[in-house]
Protein backbone atom coordinates (compact mmCIF):
# COMPACT_ATOMS: atom_id res chain seq x y z
CA UNK A 1 0.00 0.00 0.00
CA UNK A 2 1.19 3.10 -1.08
CA UNK A 3 0.71 6.04 1.49
CA UNK A 4 0.74 9.47 0.44
CA UNK A 5 0.79 11.67 3.84
CA UNK A 6 -1.52 14.99 3.35
CA UNK A 7 -1.02 16.53 6.04
CA UNK A 8 0.86 19.76 4.01
CA UNK A 9 -1.96 21.18 2.45
CA UNK A 10 -3.15 24.64 2.77
CA UNK A 11 -6.81 23.93 3.65
CA UNK A 12 -6.05 22.63 6.59
CA UNK A 13 -5.71 24.63 9.70
CA UNK A 14 -2.07 26.32 10.47
CA UNK A 15 -0.97 25.53 7.07
CA UNK A 16 -1.71 28.54 4.99
CA UNK A 17 -0.12 30.85 7.28
CA UNK A 18 3.07 28.84 7.47
CA UNK A 19 3.17 28.82 3.88
CA UNK A 20 2.49 32.59 3.53
CA UNK A 21 5.20 33.36 6.19
CA UNK A 22 7.37 30.90 4.17
CA UNK A 23 7.87 28.84 8.02
CA UNK A 24 10.19 25.95 6.84
CA UNK A 25 10.28 24.76 10.28
CA UNK A 26 6.71 23.99 10.78
CA UNK A 27 6.78 22.30 6.95
CA UNK A 28 9.77 20.20 7.90
CA UNK A 29 8.16 18.86 11.09
CA UNK A 30 4.91 17.64 9.37
CA UNK A 31 7.14 16.13 6.59
CA UNK A 32 9.41 14.36 9.19
CA UNK A 33 6.38 12.83 11.26
CA UNK A 34 4.88 11.51 8.29
CA UNK A 35 7.19 9.77 6.53
CA UNK A 36 8.23 8.09 10.75
CA UNK A 37 4.70 7.45 10.83
CA UNK A 38 5.37 5.49 7.31
CA UNK A 39 4.23 7.66 4.49
CA UNK A 40 5.98 6.81 1.04
CA UNK A 41 4.82 10.22 -0.37
CA UNK A 42 4.39 13.85 1.21
CA UNK A 43 1.42 15.47 -0.73
CA UNK A 44 1.98 19.75 -1.24
CA UNK A 45 -1.05 21.54 -1.92
CA UNK A 46 -1.59 25.33 -1.23
CA UNK A 47 -3.90 25.47 -3.71
CA UNK A 48 -6.03 28.31 -1.30
CA UNK A 49 -3.23 31.01 -2.14
CA UNK A 50 -3.99 31.36 -5.32
CA UNK A 51 -2.01 34.44 -6.25
CA UNK A 52 1.22 32.85 -4.84
CA UNK A 53 0.98 28.99 -5.88
CA UNK A 54 3.35 29.49 -8.41
CA UNK A 55 5.96 30.39 -5.99
CA UNK A 56 4.64 28.54 -2.52
CA UNK A 57 4.15 25.31 -4.25
CA UNK A 58 8.20 24.94 -5.26
CA UNK A 59 9.36 26.24 -2.15
CA UNK A 60 7.28 23.79 0.03
CA UNK A 61 8.91 20.33 -2.70
CA UNK A 62 11.98 22.27 -1.21
CA UNK A 63 11.53 21.99 2.08
CA UNK A 64 9.90 18.74 2.11
CA UNK A 65 12.74 17.16 0.43
CA UNK A 66 15.30 18.99 2.41
CA UNK A 67 13.99 17.52 5.73
CA UNK A 68 12.95 14.04 4.78
CA UNK A 69 14.21 11.44 1.89
CA UNK A 70 10.84 10.92 0.36
CA UNK A 71 9.19 12.36 -3.23
CA UNK A 72 6.16 14.60 -3.26
CA UNK A 73 2.45 13.97 -4.15
CA UNK A 74 2.19 17.30 -6.02
CA UNK A 75 -1.35 18.32 -5.77
CA UNK A 76 -2.31 21.32 -7.76
CA UNK A 77 -4.94 21.64 -11.30
CA UNK A 78 -2.51 24.96 -11.83
CA UNK A 79 0.08 23.99 -14.53
CA UNK A 80 2.52 26.94 -14.06
CA UNK A 81 2.67 25.76 -10.24
CA UNK A 82 3.13 22.15 -10.83
CA UNK A 83 5.72 23.06 -13.39
CA UNK A 84 7.46 25.34 -11.25
CA UNK A 85 7.40 22.33 -8.30
CA UNK A 86 8.57 19.66 -10.61
CA UNK A 87 11.39 22.12 -11.73
CA UNK A 88 13.05 21.66 -8.20
CA UNK A 89 11.83 18.64 -7.04
CA UNK A 90 14.05 15.55 -6.68
CA UNK A 91 13.41 11.52 -7.54
CA UNK A 92 9.81 10.45 -8.93
CA UNK A 93 6.98 13.05 -8.50
CA UNK A 94 3.61 12.18 -8.05
CA UNK A 95 1.30 14.47 -10.17
CA UNK A 96 -2.14 15.08 -8.40
CA UNK A 97 -3.73 15.43 -10.97
CA UNK A 98 -5.30 14.75 -14.46
CA UNK A 99 -8.65 13.64 -15.69
CA UNK A 100 -10.37 12.88 -19.15
CA UNK A 101 -11.45 16.81 -19.26
CA UNK A 102 -9.49 18.20 -22.85
CA UNK A 103 -8.28 21.61 -21.40
CA UNK A 104 -6.79 19.58 -18.45
CA UNK A 105 -5.39 16.70 -19.96
CA UNK A 106 -3.89 18.58 -22.56
CA UNK A 107 -2.23 21.02 -20.09
CA UNK A 108 -1.23 18.12 -17.33
CA UNK A 109 0.00 15.26 -19.86
CA UNK A 110 3.42 17.32 -21.20
CA UNK A 111 4.37 18.10 -17.61
CA UNK A 112 4.11 13.91 -17.10
CA UNK A 113 6.31 13.53 -19.90
CA UNK A 114 8.61 15.69 -19.32
CA UNK A 115 9.22 14.88 -15.88
CA UNK A 116 8.72 11.47 -16.08
CA UNK A 117 6.36 11.81 -13.29
CA UNK A 118 2.94 9.09 -11.59
CA UNK A 119 -0.26 11.08 -12.57
CA UNK A 120 -2.91 10.26 -10.47
CA UNK A 121 -6.01 10.15 -12.93
CA UNK A 122 -9.48 11.01 -11.90
CA UNK A 123 -12.33 9.35 -13.77
CA UNK A 124 -14.10 12.67 -15.49
CA UNK A 125 -14.29 13.77 -18.62
CA UNK A 126 -16.42 16.83 -20.21
CA UNK A 127 -19.27 14.77 -20.84
CA UNK A 128 -20.09 13.45 -17.56
CA UNK A 129 -18.55 15.96 -14.71
CA UNK A 130 -18.37 13.54 -11.91
CA UNK A 131 -20.22 10.20 -12.96
CA UNK A 132 -22.77 8.83 -10.54
CA UNK A 133 -22.60 5.38 -11.78
CA UNK A 134 -20.03 3.00 -11.91
CA UNK A 135 -20.23 2.20 -15.31
CA UNK A 136 -19.95 5.44 -16.49
CA UNK A 137 -16.62 5.83 -14.42
CA UNK A 138 -15.29 2.39 -15.24
CA UNK A 139 -15.31 3.66 -18.89
CA UNK A 140 -14.00 6.72 -18.35
CA UNK A 141 -11.13 5.02 -16.50
CA UNK A 142 -10.58 2.39 -19.28
CA UNK A 143 -10.60 5.37 -21.94
CA UNK A 144 -8.18 8.11 -19.95
CA UNK A 145 -5.92 4.44 -19.46
CA UNK A 146 -5.73 3.76 -22.92
CA UNK A 147 -4.93 7.76 -24.07
CA UNK A 148 -2.31 8.14 -21.32
CA UNK A 149 -0.33 4.66 -22.73
CA UNK A 150 -1.08 5.82 -25.85
CA UNK A 151 0.91 8.94 -25.35
CA UNK A 152 3.73 7.23 -23.62
CA UNK A 153 2.84 6.98 -20.23
CA UNK A 154 3.93 3.36 -18.44
CA UNK A 155 0.87 1.64 -17.05
CA UNK A 156 2.78 1.89 -14.01
CA UNK A 157 3.02 5.20 -13.07
CA UNK A 158 -0.67 5.56 -13.51
CA UNK A 159 -2.76 6.12 -10.54
CA UNK A 160 -6.97 5.88 -11.15
CA UNK A 161 -8.52 7.72 -8.74
CA UNK A 162 -12.42 6.60 -8.20
CA UNK A 163 -13.78 9.78 -7.04
CA UNK A 164 -14.89 9.07 -3.11
CA UNK A 165 -18.25 10.54 -2.26
CA UNK A 166 -20.24 10.89 0.64
CA UNK A 167 -22.48 7.73 1.23
CA UNK A 168 -24.80 10.35 3.74
CA UNK A 169 -26.24 11.76 0.34
CA UNK A 170 -26.40 9.00 -1.73
CA UNK A 171 -26.33 5.72 -0.22
CA UNK A 172 -24.64 3.89 -3.09
CA UNK A 173 -21.18 6.11 -3.33
CA UNK A 174 -19.29 3.86 -1.43
CA UNK A 175 -20.58 0.65 -3.51
CA UNK A 176 -19.69 2.66 -6.76
CA UNK A 177 -16.23 3.32 -5.54
CA UNK A 178 -15.62 -0.89 -4.74
CA UNK A 179 -17.14 -1.34 -8.09
CA UNK A 180 -15.57 1.27 -9.61
CA UNK A 181 -12.04 0.09 -8.82
CA UNK A 182 -12.52 -3.63 -9.09
CA UNK A 183 -14.06 -3.09 -12.98
CA UNK A 184 -10.57 -1.24 -13.94
CA UNK A 185 -8.20 -3.61 -11.87
CA UNK A 186 -10.61 -6.47 -13.90
CA UNK A 187 -9.25 -4.61 -17.44
CA UNK A 188 -5.72 -3.57 -16.40
CA UNK A 189 -4.37 -5.43 -13.63
CA UNK A 190 -1.06 -3.11 -13.32
CA UNK A 191 -2.47 0.04 -13.18
CA UNK A 192 -2.09 1.45 -9.78
CA UNK A 193 -5.23 3.41 -7.77
CA UNK A 194 -4.91 6.15 -5.34
CA UNK A 195 -7.59 8.41 -3.08
CA UNK A 196 -8.88 10.38 -0.22
CA UNK A 197 -11.16 8.80 1.69
CA UNK A 198 -12.05 11.21 3.88
CA UNK A 199 -14.74 12.41 1.76
CA UNK A 200 -16.81 8.92 2.27
CA UNK A 201 -17.96 9.74 5.87
CA UNK A 202 -19.18 13.32 5.53
CA UNK A 203 -22.54 14.02 7.40
CA UNK A 204 -21.81 11.03 9.55
CA UNK A 205 -20.51 10.50 13.14
CA UNK A 206 -17.51 8.69 14.24
CA UNK A 207 -15.78 8.95 10.63
CA UNK A 208 -12.83 7.22 11.55
CA UNK A 209 -14.59 4.49 11.67
CA UNK A 210 -16.14 4.45 8.29
CA UNK A 211 -12.95 6.01 6.86
CA UNK A 212 -10.95 2.73 8.54
CA UNK A 213 -14.10 0.33 7.25
CA UNK A 214 -13.69 1.27 3.90
CA UNK A 215 -10.05 1.61 3.09
CA UNK A 216 -10.20 -2.29 3.86
CA UNK A 217 -13.03 -2.87 1.83
CA UNK A 218 -11.33 -0.84 -1.24
CA UNK A 219 -8.21 -3.10 -0.43
CA UNK A 220 -10.08 -5.92 -1.08
CA UNK A 221 -11.49 -4.57 -4.71
CA UNK A 222 -8.02 -3.80 -5.39
CA UNK A 223 -7.16 -0.42 -3.71
CA UNK A 224 -3.09 0.00 -3.33
CA UNK A 225 -3.03 3.62 -2.83
CA UNK A 226 -3.87 6.31 -0.48
CA UNK A 227 -4.09 10.16 0.64
CA UNK A 228 -4.54 10.05 4.33
CA UNK A 229 -3.18 11.38 8.00
CA UNK A 230 -0.20 8.25 8.18
CA UNK A 231 -0.47 9.82 12.35
CA UNK A 232 -3.82 8.23 11.96
CA UNK A 233 -2.91 4.99 13.96
CA UNK A 234 -6.35 3.53 13.51
CA UNK A 235 -6.31 3.72 9.64
CA UNK A 236 -2.35 2.82 9.17
CA UNK A 237 -3.35 -1.01 12.08
CA UNK A 238 -6.57 -1.44 9.66
CA UNK A 239 -4.22 -1.02 6.50
CA UNK A 240 -1.37 -3.15 7.86
CA UNK A 241 -3.79 -5.65 9.07
CA UNK A 242 -5.54 -5.87 5.67
CA UNK A 243 -2.45 -6.22 3.90
CA UNK A 244 -1.89 -9.29 5.79
CA UNK A 245 -5.06 -10.70 5.04
CA UNK A 246 -4.88 -10.25 2.05
CA UNK A 247 -1.34 -11.07 1.31
CA UNK A 248 -0.04 -8.54 -0.03
CA UNK A 249 2.41 -8.51 2.80
CA UNK A 250 4.53 -11.57 2.62
CA UNK A 251 5.10 -13.52 6.00
CA UNK A 252 3.50 -10.25 7.11
CA UNK A 253 6.85 -8.70 7.32
CA UNK A 254 5.52 -4.93 7.54
CA UNK A 255 2.24 -6.23 9.78
CA UNK A 256 4.89 -7.39 12.65
CA UNK A 257 7.44 -4.53 12.22
CA UNK A 258 4.20 -2.25 12.72
CA UNK A 259 3.32 -4.57 16.05
CA UNK A 260 6.94 -3.55 17.81
CA UNK A 261 6.97 -0.48 16.91
CA UNK A 262 3.78 -0.16 19.17
CA UNK A 263 2.04 1.27 16.12
CA UNK A 264 -0.76 -1.39 15.85
CA UNK A 265 -4.06 -0.70 17.98
CA UNK B 1 -51.10 12.82 6.43
CA UNK B 2 -54.42 11.59 5.34
CA UNK B 3 -56.08 11.15 9.17
CA UNK B 4 -54.95 15.13 9.86
CA UNK B 5 -57.25 15.94 6.41
CA UNK B 6 -59.84 13.74 6.71
CA UNK B 7 -60.48 15.04 10.72
CA UNK B 8 -61.09 18.43 9.19
CA UNK B 9 -57.66 20.11 10.10
CA UNK B 10 -57.24 23.03 7.37
CA UNK B 11 -54.54 21.86 5.04
CA UNK B 12 -52.70 25.45 5.27
CA UNK B 13 -52.18 24.02 9.06
CA UNK B 14 -51.23 21.05 8.41
CA UNK B 15 -48.66 21.93 6.10
CA UNK B 16 -47.68 24.95 8.27
CA UNK B 17 -47.52 23.73 11.84
CA UNK B 18 -47.34 20.00 10.77
CA UNK B 19 -44.59 19.84 7.89
CA UNK B 20 -42.77 22.75 8.03
CA UNK B 21 -42.73 22.93 12.07
CA UNK B 22 -41.21 20.10 11.85
CA UNK B 23 -38.62 20.72 9.23
CA UNK B 24 -37.90 23.98 11.20
CA UNK B 25 -36.92 21.73 14.21
CA UNK B 26 -34.31 19.17 12.07
CA UNK B 27 -31.98 22.20 11.16
CA UNK B 28 -31.26 23.59 14.48
CA UNK B 29 -31.06 19.57 15.40
CA UNK B 30 -28.48 19.02 12.39
CA UNK B 31 -26.51 22.17 13.45
CA UNK B 32 -26.21 20.69 17.58
CA UNK B 33 -25.19 17.38 15.76
CA UNK B 34 -27.97 15.52 17.26
CA UNK B 35 -29.60 14.52 13.35
CA UNK B 36 -27.24 13.46 10.69
CA UNK B 37 -27.67 14.04 6.99
CA UNK B 38 -29.28 10.91 6.40
CA UNK B 39 -31.89 11.51 8.52
CA UNK B 40 -31.99 14.99 7.02
CA UNK B 41 -32.46 13.79 3.81
CA UNK B 42 -35.11 11.19 5.22
CA UNK B 43 -37.24 13.97 6.77
CA UNK B 44 -37.04 16.20 3.60
CA UNK B 45 -38.34 13.19 1.58
CA UNK B 46 -40.91 12.67 4.00
CA UNK B 47 -41.96 16.10 3.98
CA UNK B 48 -42.54 15.78 0.12
CA UNK B 49 -44.08 12.64 0.58
CA UNK B 50 -46.92 14.42 2.75
CA UNK B 51 -47.37 17.32 0.56
CA UNK B 52 -47.82 15.01 -2.46
CA UNK B 53 -50.88 13.81 -0.32
CA UNK B 54 -52.73 16.88 0.27
CA UNK B 55 -51.42 18.50 -2.85
CA UNK B 56 -55.24 17.89 -4.50
CA UNK B 57 -56.59 20.24 -1.86
CA UNK B 58 -54.18 22.89 -1.81
CA UNK B 59 -55.17 26.15 -3.58
CA UNK B 60 -52.93 29.38 -3.64
CA UNK B 61 -52.57 31.28 -0.55
CA UNK B 62 -52.91 28.63 1.80
CA UNK B 63 -49.06 28.31 1.87
CA UNK B 64 -46.86 31.34 1.95
CA UNK B 65 -43.50 31.16 0.94
CA UNK B 66 -40.38 32.81 2.80
CA UNK B 67 -39.15 34.36 -0.73
CA UNK B 68 -37.59 33.05 -3.61
CA UNK B 69 -34.01 31.93 -4.09
CA UNK B 70 -31.77 30.87 -7.06
CA UNK B 71 -29.20 28.67 -6.29
CA UNK B 72 -25.82 27.27 -8.03
CA UNK B 73 -22.82 25.92 -7.97
CA UNK B 74 -20.22 28.59 -9.55
CA UNK B 75 -18.65 28.15 -13.12
CA UNK B 76 -15.78 25.39 -13.05
CA UNK B 77 -17.04 23.40 -10.62
CA UNK B 78 -19.12 20.32 -10.88
CA UNK B 79 -19.72 19.69 -7.17
CA UNK B 80 -23.20 19.75 -6.48
CA UNK B 81 -24.05 17.50 -3.07
CA UNK B 82 -23.72 20.50 -0.62
CA UNK B 83 -25.42 22.77 -2.76
CA UNK B 84 -28.28 20.24 -3.12
CA UNK B 85 -28.46 19.83 1.02
CA UNK B 86 -28.91 23.51 0.91
CA UNK B 87 -31.52 23.93 -1.93
CA UNK B 88 -33.54 21.19 -0.18
CA UNK B 89 -33.32 22.35 3.44
CA UNK B 90 -34.83 25.82 2.20
CA UNK B 91 -37.20 24.17 0.10
CA UNK B 92 -38.13 22.64 3.17
CA UNK B 93 -38.16 25.56 5.37
CA UNK B 94 -40.40 27.28 3.22
CA UNK B 95 -38.53 28.91 0.50
CA UNK B 96 -38.98 28.57 -2.65
CA UNK B 97 -36.04 27.10 -4.53
CA UNK B 98 -34.45 27.60 -8.32
CA UNK B 99 -31.99 25.25 -8.54
CA UNK B 100 -29.80 25.82 -11.60
CA UNK B 101 -26.73 22.86 -11.17
CA UNK B 102 -23.47 23.07 -10.89
CA UNK B 103 -20.73 24.67 -13.27
CA UNK B 104 -23.08 28.24 -13.78
CA UNK B 105 -21.40 31.11 -15.34
CA UNK B 106 -21.79 34.25 -14.28
CA UNK B 107 -24.01 35.30 -16.95
CA UNK B 108 -25.89 32.40 -16.44
CA UNK B 109 -26.48 33.61 -12.93
CA UNK B 110 -27.60 37.12 -14.07
CA UNK B 111 -30.10 35.62 -16.64
CA UNK B 112 -31.36 33.53 -14.37
CA UNK B 113 -32.10 36.54 -11.68
CA UNK B 114 -33.60 38.68 -14.44
CA UNK B 115 -36.19 35.38 -15.65
CA UNK B 116 -36.71 34.28 -12.07
CA UNK B 117 -36.65 37.79 -9.85
CA UNK B 118 -35.73 36.17 -7.31
CA UNK B 119 -35.22 37.64 -2.76
CA UNK B 120 -31.66 35.77 -2.93
CA UNK B 121 -29.29 33.94 -4.91
CA UNK B 122 -27.17 31.39 -3.34
CA UNK B 123 -23.75 30.43 -4.98
CA UNK B 124 -21.68 27.18 -3.93
CA UNK B 125 -17.94 26.10 -4.66
CA UNK B 126 -16.22 23.44 -3.37
CA UNK B 127 -12.76 24.40 -5.15
CA UNK B 128 -10.13 26.89 -4.01
CA UNK B 129 -9.59 27.40 -7.89
CA UNK B 130 -13.49 28.09 -8.16
CA UNK B 131 -13.23 30.68 -5.14
CA UNK B 132 -12.31 33.45 -8.25
CA UNK B 133 -15.53 32.50 -10.06
CA UNK B 134 -17.53 33.15 -7.07
CA UNK B 135 -15.92 36.80 -6.64
CA UNK B 136 -16.34 37.09 -10.61
CA UNK B 137 -20.30 36.37 -10.56
CA UNK B 138 -20.63 38.41 -7.25
CA UNK B 139 -19.12 41.23 -8.69
CA UNK B 140 -21.92 40.83 -12.19
CA UNK B 141 -24.49 40.46 -9.66
CA UNK B 142 -24.04 43.12 -7.83
CA UNK B 143 -22.85 45.70 -11.10
CA UNK B 144 -26.27 44.37 -12.98
CA UNK B 145 -28.70 44.02 -10.12
CA UNK B 146 -30.54 45.67 -7.32
CA UNK B 147 -32.21 44.73 -4.10
CA UNK B 148 -31.20 40.70 -4.86
CA UNK B 149 -29.29 39.52 -1.77
CA UNK B 150 -26.21 37.27 -2.49
CA UNK B 151 -25.36 34.16 -0.08
CA UNK B 152 -21.94 32.39 -0.23
CA UNK B 153 -20.72 28.79 0.51
CA UNK B 154 -18.92 25.99 -0.03
CA UNK B 155 -15.84 23.96 1.92
CA UNK B 156 -12.76 26.68 1.07
CA UNK B 157 -15.24 29.93 1.62
CA UNK B 158 -14.96 31.44 4.91
CA UNK B 159 -17.17 34.50 6.07
CA UNK B 160 -13.96 37.24 5.80
CA UNK B 161 -13.75 36.03 2.14
CA UNK B 162 -17.48 36.22 1.78
CA UNK B 163 -17.24 39.87 2.66
CA UNK B 164 -14.45 40.61 0.92
CA UNK B 165 -15.70 39.82 -2.84
CA UNK B 166 -18.90 41.48 -1.43
CA UNK B 167 -21.61 38.90 -0.87
CA UNK B 168 -24.48 39.86 1.82
CA UNK B 169 -23.69 36.50 3.93
CA UNK B 170 -22.01 33.32 4.29
CA UNK B 171 -22.57 30.06 5.66
CA UNK B 172 -20.89 26.92 7.17
CA UNK B 173 -23.40 24.49 6.40
CA UNK B 174 -27.12 23.58 5.46
CA UNK B 175 -29.05 24.56 8.66
CA UNK B 176 -26.97 27.85 8.94
CA UNK B 177 -27.97 28.59 4.94
CA UNK B 178 -31.62 28.11 6.28
CA UNK B 179 -31.34 31.00 9.31
CA UNK B 180 -29.58 33.08 6.89
CA UNK B 181 -31.85 33.21 4.51
CA UNK B 182 -34.39 34.06 6.80
CA UNK B 183 -32.24 36.72 8.51
CA UNK B 184 -31.24 38.06 4.45
CA UNK B 185 -35.56 38.44 4.18
CA UNK B 186 -36.15 39.72 7.65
Amino acid sequence: MLIVGEKINSSLKGVTEAVKSRDAEFVRNLAIMQTEAGADYIDVNCGTLIDEEVEALPWLVKTVQEAVDRPCCIDSPNPAALSAALRVHKGKALINSITAEKERYDAILPLVREYGAGIVALVMDDEHGMPKDAGTRIEIGWRLIERLLKDGVPIGDIYIDPLVQPISTNGNMGVIVLETIKGIKDAYPDVHFMCGLSNVSFGLPKRALLNSTFIALCMMAGLDGAIINPGNRRMMSVIRAAEALLNKDKYTVNYLKAYRSGVLE
Amino acid sequence: MREAYESGIDVSVIVQDGLIEAMNIIGPKMASGEMFVPEVLLSAETMRAGLEVVKPYLSAGDVSTLGKVVIGTVEGDLHDIGKNMVAMMLESSGFEVVNLGTDITPEDFLKAVEENKPDIVGLSALLTTTMQAMRKTVTLLKEKTSNVKIMVGGAPVNDAFAREIGADGYAPDAAGAVQLAKQLMA
